[in-house]
């Protein structure tokens, strides 16, 4: 496993903020169209994360002119410009599946978490301990659960 | 034939310079060191043979170990005979590596030895579309079906694809691309998947 480590770091992405499901973000994202680059935005919820390493992706829905719109990043793409993350979710699953079932405005809401005030013990955490994604999570999630 | 010998150790993604993923495996190729080199005159055919991996001391066997110590080489865990080697000026000891042999975008084919399934009906091991699932019928799910005709042969067809052991074969995967080579670890990333199991012995050839 150590090797395809060693492979997968010089790819990895480690300027992204970090992100949970239920999270309202917008990617953007670089598109090539003819010899133009030019940079879309998808702005949504992220209904889940999927995979480790280098192959992590993660899914954003939006609902566009009544329509749900799903798409489906990878994490570690060189083609995402940035993410801006515009509130956090306070969430009870992994996976937001069931939003797929809900219309109007039950669709688009999700209980906005204070998450704020963390960020910046997150952040410090983070610096001290410059590991994996996989390490990072835990930690992130047990301060929040400790300030609650 | 140019190639080299290697073990494989998983699965990853690659992003190109264009963005996009690309799903490749990882392969630990190499160094492999020249063992004994045969010739026309002497052995009939030209080839060298290549040893890969290293191999506990005391799982070689005395006459070998004599052997190796007189080329000195340390015993390698797999020795495998490459024939007509393109490479000129090859000695006894010499050592190949990824990096010198192949470069990236090179076409290759990679030979290993499938993941064994032991003993597999005829839907899995040979793609039968199984029997009708509604119309009364019991039993009949994953049945073969028809085995042969009736008075004429009264007996059932050599080579009648039927249930059995699946897997552990001998596989080749022709026209994988090379996606990058990792000189200082040797390791090289190679478009799709390969056969065999992580950590098992693949060969790459040049297409």
């Amino acid at each position: 496993m150590d090797k395809i480590k060693l492979v997968e770091a010089a790819q990895l992405r480690k300027d992204l903020p970090d992100f949970h499901v239920g999270d309202t973000v917008t990617v953007f994202v670089k598109v090539i169209e003819g010899d133009k680059e030019r940079i879309q935005q998808f702005k949504g919820i992220v209904m889940g994360i999927k995979g480790s390493g280098l192959s992590k992706t993660f899914r954003v829905r939006k609902i566009s002119n009544g329509v749900g719109v799903e798409r489906i990043f990878p994490y570690n793409s060189p083609k995402i410009a940035k993410i801006e993350i515009i509130k956090h979710g306070g969430i009870r699953r992994a996976k937001l599946y069931y939003l797929r079932g809900l219309t109007g405005k039950a669709a688009t809401k999700i209980k906005e978490k204070k998450r704020k005030v963390l960020e910046s013990v997150i952040e410090e955490i983070v610096v001290e301990t410059p590991a994996v994604d996989i390490q990072e999570a835990p930690v992130a999630e047990q301060t929040t659960e400790t300030k609650e | 034939m140019l190639g080299i010998l290697g073990k494989k150790i998983g699965m990853t993604t690659y992003f190109e310079d264009t963005g996009d993923a690309v799903p490749c495996t990882v392969i630990e190729a190499g160094p492999c060191v020249i063992t004994q080199i045969k010739t026309k005159e002497k052995d009939g055919y030209e080839a060298i043979k290549v040893g890969f991996g290293t191999k506990k001391e005391k799982r070689v066997s005395n006459p070998q170990k004599k052997g190796y110590q007189d080329l000195k080489i340390a015993p390698p865990r797999y020795v495998k005979e490459l024939r007509d080697y393109p490479l000129a000026d090859l000695k006894v000891g010499d050592e190949i590596k990824v990096d010198v042999i192949f470069k990236i975008g090179d076409k290759v084919k990679v030979t290993g030895v499938s993941k064994g399934k032991g003993f597999q009906g005829v839907m899995k091991r040979h793609g039968f579309h199984g029997g009708v699932r509604t119309h009364g019928q019991s039993d009949r799910q994953r049945a073969p079906g028809s085995i042969g005709a009736s008075s004429y042969p009264s007996r059932v067809w050599k080579g009648q694809r039927m249930a059995g052991r699946m897997g552990g074969d001998q596989i080749t995967v022709r026209n994988l691309k090379i996606v990058k080579i990792i000189p200082d670890s040797n390791l090289i990333l190679i478009k799709g998947a390969v056969p065999g199991a992580n950590s098992g012995l693949v060969e790459i050839y040049k297409n």
